[in-house]
């Protein structure tokens, strides 16, 4: 195990791949000479030189693009867009290239590749680098979407991402980079696909993923003094998403919200909340919650940015109206 | 061009043409229910890019991908079975007529979106440098297509990384109905490519001879480390857009009627060959006589496929680990 920050730990999950495997490599804006904007990537060009380290013009549609293509021809590209905001570019490539090309060959031309970007909510960017984009991206069959929340997990989801034989949106969250946690060391993967039980409780389930694991979790600690035991399940992965662990600690604590940073509208949780609804309606004590963004966009105000996303009073507010909630006799 | 390559790829054109008409008859018999979109008069060009590659190296086609398709050497059969969306097609069916995949033979992806292949050729050509496998990326597209940004992305990406790929324009003059005159602001497309430090080069797209020594010398370049080329066809296409187009509102009869008597590419490519002794008459009548004898059998074979069943609805979404 090694103290390590979110970003060290995808930097460090690809290096090791790249070690492994002579068919990765890495490409995308500044990613080389600067190691990516958040240093995810610093010391990938000293060890494994211009070749297998691309940086490349500031194109994001040739960056997708070339990616899946090479992907197409047999390498497996760890492609980046320096922002999620500009996949917009590029998306051709990913929902009508590198998502059917298994399907329209009829299982000839697969595409194994990842496309890293980091999204979410943070204060001083203002709206154009600040979406949060993973439902448009799981709404589309072909597709994985993993949201890791931790050192570890981004370790263990991304080394999967790249051994995967399909095309992975692999979404950080700008506001984890610099969170530290433990990471084992060494050969170490986490199948895509398998949400993880961050905390156990018998009150409500929380369900989320990515930064609103942290707010969850801050807001169980607050429940917890009153009382309530949250138990928060950390998604990991929209797509494939885990329907079983979902439905095992919902039937558990049989009270349940749904919790992410995206506008909530049209978002996963109305995924979620209807797999809860339709397989559990009989057994929940409470309506299936969803708290997530304002459906407006970030604002460079610190307290407009801060006021548009979920908070952790928020979450336990909701906690507390679902513990509380009663049915008619 | 020696005259054996000549010979085979003239039979390549005819296969293309004669492969083309018989989707025809077929859609207009209702077995073919997607858009068709026809290749008709373009065949010297995929017939002259292709004569030189191997099934190792990489194609991208377009909507209008038979030619590429006959010319990578892809079955009849197949290919009918895949028009008819049935099961024994290259794509069972799931991809149908725009759609079909044949990496075996090097055509690895044809699309049903315009422009689409362009950057996927990039990144095909990104990894061929990367593994040094001397194979090269082919890019077809056509005047329409020539005005997506994602054209000018990829020759930029293409010329500062050296990449082995060729940018082939079928520059057929129109897109649907939109002449290339209105939409595009050169006479040449490829003196864009000078913008881009590439070679760009413009050839008569219905002189196969004209058209396989550009590809030549493009696929000689790339395979030994000299990066991209810039390949303009000009030609012209004598059906419709897709079949059924009324195409009578954008272009007139007398101007199809005059490529089709003065500048078709299989009849100017047959003269060529008699002049040179190279083939007679008979000769010619024997090689259609055998295509046609193939074709019946490939429709045959695509009348007896069955549509894929409903095992297959889901079936390709991922691909298992």
């Amino acid at each position: 195990m090694a103290e390590l920050t979110y970003g060290k730990a995808i930097g460090r999950a690809i290096a090791e791949e790249m070690r492994r495997d002579p068919d990765v490599f890495v490409m995308g804006e500044n990613v080389g000479t600067t190691g990516n904007i958040f240093k995810v990537l610093e010391g990938l060009l000293a060890e494994f030189g211009e070749e297998r380290v691309r940086d490349t013009p500031l194109a994001e549609e040739i960056i997708i693009n070339a990616a899946v293509g090479s992907a197409m021809a047999g390498l497996r590209p760890v492609a980046e867009i320096m922002y999620v905001d500009f996949t917009t570019f590029g998306l051709d490539a990913l929902l009508n290239q590198a998502s059917k090309s298994w399907f329209n060959s009829a299982g000839r031309v697969n595409c194994p590749m990842v496309l890293r970007c980091p999204q979410g909510a943070g204060p001083g960017r203002g709206s154009h680098h600040t979406n949060s984009l993973e439902a448009w991206f799981a709404h589309v069959p072909g597709l994985k979407v993993v949201l890791p929340a931790t050192p570890a997990d981004a370790k263990g989801l991304m080394v999967s991402a790249i051994r995967d034989d399909n095309p992975v949106v692999f979404l950080e969250h700008k506001q984890l980079y610099f969170t530290k946690g433990e990471v084992p060391d060494g050969e170490y993967s986490i199948p895509l696909g398998k949400a993880d039980v961050k905390r156990a409780g018998k009150d409500l389930t929380i369900v989320c993923y990515s930064i609103t694991v942290h707010t969850a979790l801050k807001a169980a600690e607050l429940l917890r003094k009153e009382g309530i035991e949250a138990e928060v399940l950390d998604l990991r992965c929209l797509m494939p998403l885990d329907r079983e662990a979902v439905l095992a600690s919902v039937a558990k604590t049989r009270r349940a919200m749904v919790l992410y940073e995206a506008p909530v509208h049209y978002g996963a949780g109305g995924e979620i909340v209807t797999l809860i609804q339709q397989e559990l309606f009989r057994d929940l004590r409470a309506p299936v919650r969803r708290i997530g963004g304002l459906h407006t966009h970030i604002a460079y105000a610190p307290n407009l940015c801060a006021a548009a996303v979920p908070t952790v009073e928020q979450v336990a507010a909701a906690a507390r109206d679902l513990v509380g909630y009663k049915r008619k006799a | 061009m020696e005259d054996a390559k000549l010979l085979r790829q003239y039979e390549v054109m005819l296969r293309e043409r004669y492969f083309v008409l018989e989707q025809c008859t077929q859609n207009a018999k209702g077995k073919i229910h997607g858009y068709l979109h026809c290749y008709t008069g373009e065949e010297a060009i995929a017939a002259g890019i292709c004569a030189d590659l191997t099934p190792k190296d990489t194609v991208f086609s377009t909507h209008r991908a038979e030619g590429h398709l006959v010319s990578m050497g892809a079955r009849f059969d197949r290919m009918m079975a895949e028009s008819f969306g049935r099961v024994d097609g290259y794509g069972k069916g799931l991809g149908g007529v725009m759609h079909m995949s044949v990496p075996e033979i090097g055509l690895v992806h044809s699309n049903g979106v315009v422009g689409g292949g362009i950057g996927l050729a990039v990144g095909a050509a990104l990894a061929h440098r990367y593994r040094k496998d001397g194979r090269v990326a082919v890019a077809f597209f056509g005047d329409g297509a020539s005005s997506h940004g994602v054209l000018y992305e990829g020759m930029n990406l293409a010329s500062v990384w050296k990449l082995p790929v060729i940018f082939v324009l079928e520059n057929n003059g129109f897109a649907i109905s939109s002449p290339a005159s209105k939409m595009i602001s050169v006479a040449d497309v490829a003196r864009r490519a000078d913008g881009f430090s590439l070679p760009g080069i413009t050839v008569d797209g219905n002189d196969l001879v004209a058209v396989y020594e550009a590809a030549s010398a493009a696929i000689r370049r790339a395979r030994t480390g000299e990066g991209p080329t810039f390949l303009e066809c000009k030609t012209y296409r004598t059906r419709g857009h897709n079949e059924g187009d009324p195409q009578w509102y954008y272009r007139t009869r007398e101007e199809v009627k005059d490529w089709e008597q003065n500048r078709d590419p299989v009849k100017r490519c047959k003269a060529l060959l008699i002049s040179k002794g190279l083939l007679t008459e008979e000769k010619d009548k024997a090689m259609i006589d055998a295509i046609k004898k193939e074709l019946a059998e490939a429709v045959a074979f695509a009348d007896a496929s069955l549509y894929p069943g409903e095992e297959y609805l889901e079936k390709y979404v991922w691909k298992e680990q």
